[in-house]
């Protein structure tokens, strides 16, 4: 961080990782955002966006940090969480909302009231004396320029390579990229350039949490090709005491109240929560830990446990989301079903929501242990399901994703099932011909279509369509219709890597004037060499054609650096060409700022325009000839502009693949609000779904680049190698279950479960519904729709959820 | 589990136990962690039990379902807020009503005791998955829900027509049938859950089993005058 901005000189302005510390809870005032000069709420912030990045000046970083638009809209919204009241302005550049659910996040932000986006370069003016508040001079086409007063001042910095790069570099003797990155052989973008080393994260360049974790497992899922021989060498299973049956014993309950650092303890009297449980029926134990989850500390609740002879315990902490699995190990360390295990949230759901009103805060965490101590008394101990794994995969696509995943478990040694839908393999990388960096991608295509034809275990089916798909994890049974007939397919995992589409616009005259093409035909054409193109004097391209308006509310990532690189490409064929590229906010993240900057200097216009004032396209019949005249609103120059172009390439937006849905059915896997599939977490598990055993990958989870795609193929391979490196995997308990006493065979557990769970087997009392155990995933829809409650939601049962609301009201 | 898995007699029971109001939150519409979307399902449990808090004489708006994702904290507060601002000015459950507390106890637990006749006859309903919010409106009505009460069904043995031949007693679900061979079946209308598999299941050429509406159940026949004399047997015994 260099002194721009007042930074180091002006007390309140501060960097956005310095303001990410004061909005966290362990944070240097414990999640109050305190300014520095006199430790007051300040109620005016200002966002400087673009802080060291995309700028040429000596010192700062000419690529985009790829994060910080969304990472700031997040600080906003955080902001107005801790004070509704809070003004924020965010002062930026382009908003680069081009990852997934990125353009309704930033439409979140900008929605909330007293937030203000302000498009403006900005200077620092000066730090007032006596309030030490910071002034901002900026620019906007209303107002002109103007003198704003600032509480406080966030820049957003962007991410650096990390500080020994170049240490690192030469230990490993791998070599950097010219931004002091790794750089990444071509073909294989988390390979370094020495074979057997490879690369995941930000360490390629700025990266999101997702690619992070898909790189990761992609770069494990090419340890493993190397390494498969030596798999499971060094692995111990882990052994567990034999558990004891303490079904008919009375309860005996142990409750456990963490502080979570300070996270509970600074808001909820914890000592007097453990008072309060002893007071509880069936509670013979209580205590309070630091932080339960610490390794001494759920090893301490396994010694209690057979101390005390507790029979059930409960953890009062934080969401089960994340630790439930590690507390219940500590009760089969003990020897007790971990299903005997029970969590009150006292953290998510308490603490955090009500830090202000700490005897409340108290009093509800009370509330919630003794819920959980009722609930606990009618726990039952359920047995998960070891399932067999079939070892062999199926791959749904045949792209550059669907072939690098299957390649990448054929290595592992598996056998793959690769399905594809068209005649030939390739999918969308068939019409593209060359990359931004100017690689010849038919020529990569056609080795990776070698590769997977002549490897042994990769089984190809084109013209293909699947039919039917059954099963669950470790046991599909996949039925594909091809030029070879219908066959069943066995196998363990599916990956979903069917791609995507390009939407057909039916605006700007597109199949009205064949001069009008999207931007994948004019590739096409150049790659050809089509004369009327590459000879053309004029050439538009009009970005957003389809997205990011209210019918597809996402950006399609890709396109931006798309027209860029067909602008470089005949601009390198015909310098004298003038090409205008209308846009919304260029999303050129990462490195391909680069190619932004070099189009710019190459003399590409580049006109912003307003998605509500969109440019006209129409045909105008000049001295017997008919133009193309394309006009557009100009907010620097302030004025209309009409283009005559020879050429007008739409950037059409990336859509779903048109069989999504027919396929998200087969597998039982859900689409998200556009229809593109949808990871278990868009986050932390950004190739799984909610459904086991189920992959993803490619543009079916998103639009994106091509080295993405690949990089997810990988990731996904990895993931699946997880489960098939295994003989077993393990089915939850809690599912449900048919008295079968109590069935009267109305079938209304059927028509609620998709899954088909559900089926009727015919008995001597007539009709009676049968759960299949490893395909319910425990939703309990059947639950509440039985009349006869005949059918239970193990772990969740009426007894166990009425006891808990008749527990919620305590001793009034 | 499912914010589908939130069954009526949940809600009916928070309302007996005298709670003030009942708050659902699912995730959003069209959106499911599983491919279930469940969310509907309680959503139109909720819309019937709205109607039923009507038909009870209390305020639907003690009950509210909303829908929304693990990361829209700030809604989720914001709603919660608002119910319970709702919720303090609609007052103590019942005495803004103007429903004596004990009285209002016994009308709730009186229809938590007919959730599963509610789920078979409501089920089209309660499965069904509304796309907007005009069609929620109209799911349930006051009246649908008055005639749903006014004309419940129970199911009745005529002890004339019964042979005894267990099949009813052998299928009820709940063991609401007291008989056994040679002894007329009676439906203990206490422990009935009028699910209607005695009716379906009484052969044809018996139909003994019978469904009254609007009119009070025949008692039950006295236990000394269960026992059926077969003719065949008679002529033996001759």
């Amino acid at each position: 961080m260099k002194g721009d901005y007042g930074y180091g000189k002006m007390q309140n302005v501060v960097t956005s990782m310095d303001y990410e510390r004061l909005l966290c809870s362990t944070g240097p005032y414990e999640g109050e955002i305190l300014r520095p000069s006199d430790k007051k709420h300040p109620h005016k912030t200002a966002w400087i966006q673009c802080v060291g990045s995309r700028r040429v000046t000596p010192g700062d970083n000419s690529y985009c940090s790829a994060v910080c638009c969304t990472y700031t809209q997040k600080q906003v919204i955080l902001t107005k969480d801790h004070d509704a009241g809070a003004e924020c302005t965010i002062f930026h550049n382009d908003i680069r909302s081009y990852g997934k659910d990125f353009e309704r996040f930033y439409q979140r932000a900008e929605n909330l009231p007293g937030v203000r986006f302000i498009r403006s370069y900005v200077s620092i003016g000066k730090e007032i004396q006596e309030s030490k508040n910071v002034t901002i001079r900026y620019a906007t086409t209303e107002d002109g320029v103007k003198e704003e007063e600032f509480d406080l001042v966030v820049l957003s910095v962007g991410l650096n390579p990390p500080a020994d790069y170049e240490d690192l570099a030469d230990k490993f003797g791998i070599e950097l990229n010219s931004h002091g990155f790794c750089k990444a052989i071509p073909s294989n973008p988390l390979s370094t350039t020495r074979p057997g080393i490879f690369v995941s994260g930000a360490f390629q360049g700025p990266t999101d949490i997702p690619e992070s974790v898909f790189t990761a497992s992609g770069a494990g899922s090419q340890c493993g090709e190397l390494l498969d021989y030596r798999r499971g060498k060094l692995t111990q299973e882990r052994i567990y005491p034999p558990e004891k049956d303490v079904s008919r014993e009375e309860p005996r309950i142990g409750v456990f109240v963490c502080h979570c650092g300070a996270n509970i303890g600074r808001v909820v009297s914890v000592p007097s929560t453990v008072e309060y449980a002893l007071t509880l029926p069936h509670v013979v134990y209580a205590q309070e830990q630091l932080f339960s989850c610490a390794s001494n500390c759920a090893k301490e609740i396994t010694d209690i446990i057979k101390e005390k002879g507790l029979n059930r315990v409960i953890v009062a902490a934080c969401s089960p989301r994340t630790l439930e699995p590690l507390f219940r190990d500590t009760l089969r360390e003990a020897g007790i079903n971990q299903y005997y295990f029970e969590m009150a949230n006292i953290r998510e759901h308490n603490s955090w929501v009500h830090s202000k009103e700490k005897e409340e805060a108290t009093q509800k965490a009370k509330d919630i242990i003794r819920m959980s101590v009722a609930r606990a008394c009618h726990l039952e101990p359920l047995q998960e399901l070891d399932l067999p794994v079939n070892k062999t995969a199926l791959v749904v696509g045949g792209g550059v994703s669907g072939m690098t995943c299957a390649l990448s478990i054929a290595n592992q040694g598996h056998e793959v099932f690769l399905v594809e839908k068209n005649k030939d393999l390739g999918g969308m990388a068939r019409r593209i011909h060359y990359t931004l960096d100017g690689r010849d991608v038919q020529a990569y295509l056609r080795d990776l279509v070698e590769k997977v034809y002549r490897h042994p275990s990769v089984h190809v089916y084109t013209d293909a369509t699947i039919t039917e798909a059954t099963g669950y994890v470790g046991n599909f049974v996949t039925k594909v219709n091809s030029e070879r007939g219908v066959e069943e397919i066995k196998h363990g995992a599916a990956v979903i890597a069917i791609g995507a589409d390009i939407y057909k616009p039916t605006e700007y005259l597109y199949g009205e004037d064949d001069r009008v093409i999207t931007h994948l035909e004019l590739e096409e054409r150049i790659s050809k060499g089509d004369e009327k193109i590459i000879s053309a004097e004029s050439l538009v391209m009009i970005q957003c054609v389809g997205c990011r308006n209210e019918d597809r509310n996402y950006c399609s990532r890709i396109c931006c650096s798309v027209s860029i690189k067909n602008a470089l490409k005949l601009k390198e064929i015909n310098p004298l060409m003038d090409i205008y590229i209308l846009y919304r906010d260029m999303m050129t993240y990462g490195f391909s700022e680069d190619y932004y900057r070099e189009a710019s200097n190459r003399e590409v216009k580049f006109i912003r325009y307003d998605p509500l004032d969109k440019p006209l396209v129409e045909t105008v019949k000049e001295g017997g000839t008919s133009r193309l005249r394309i006009a557009v609103t100009d907010y620097i120059l302030g004025k209309k502009l009409a283009i005559d172009a020879d050429c007008l390439a739409l950037a059409a937006a990336v859509i779903p693949s048109a069989g999504a849905k027919e396929v998200a059915g087969l597998f039982k896997v859900s689409l998200g609000p556009d229809d593109f599939f949808k990871e278990a977490h868009v986050k932390l598990k950004p190739v799984e779904f909610a459904a086991d055993g189920v992959y993803l990958c490619g543009m079916a989870q998103y639009p994106k680049h091509m080295p993405e795609a690949i990089s997810q193929a990988y990731g996904a391979a990895g993931r699946v190698l997880t489960l098939l490196s295994h003989d077993t995997v393990i089915a939850s308990g809690s599912v449900c279950e048919v008295d079968q006493k109590k069935c009267t065979g109305c079938g209304a557990c059927i028509s609620a479960c998709t899954y088909d769970a559900i089926e009727f087997r015919e008995t001597r009392q007539g009709k009676k519904a049968v759960v299949n155990p490893v395909i319910c995933k425990g939703d309990g829809l059947c639950n509440a729709r039985c009349p006869t409650g005949a059918i239970t939601l193990k772990h969740f049962t009426d007894a166990e959820l009425l006891s808990q609301i008749d527990a919620a009201l305590g001793d009034v | 589990m499912c914010s589908g898995r939130v069954d009526l007699s949940f809600v009916l029971r928070a309302f007996s136990n005298g709670m003030d109001g009942v708050f659902i939150g699912g995730c959003r519409l069209k959106e499911c962690n599983y491919i279930t979307h469940g969310n509907y399902h309680a959503l139109n449990m909720v819309l019937l039990g709205k109607k039923i808090l009507e038909h009870i004489g209390l305020n639907p708006e003690r009950l509210r379902i909303e829908f929304m994702s693990g990361g829209e904290g700030i809604l989720f507060a914001d709603v919660i807020n608002d119910f319970g601002r709702k919720v303090k000015e609609l007052g103590p459950l019942g005495k803004s009503e103007g429903i004596d507390k004990n009285e209002l106890k016994s009308k709730i637990q009186e229809v938590a005791k007919l959730t599963p006749y509610i789920k078979i006859v409501k089920r089209e309903k309660l499965e069904s998955r509304l796309e907007n919010k005009a069609e929620y409106d109209g799911l349930f009505t006051r009246e649908e829900v008055d005639r749903l009460f006014r004309e419940v069904i129970s199911y009745h043995i005529d002890p004339e027509k019964c042979q005894a031949c267990m099949i009813c007693l052998k299928k009820c679900p709940v063991e609401a049938i007291a008989g056994g061979k040679n002894r007329i079946h009676v439906i203990d209308q206490e422990k009935c859950i009028k699910c209607g598999t005695c009716f379906d299941a009484c052969p044809p050429r018996f139909g003994a089993v019978k469904t009254i509406s609007g009119e009070p159940v025949p008692p039950p026949l006295p236990e000394a005058e269960r026992t059926i004399i077969r003719k065949s047997k008679e002529k033996g015994a001759s």
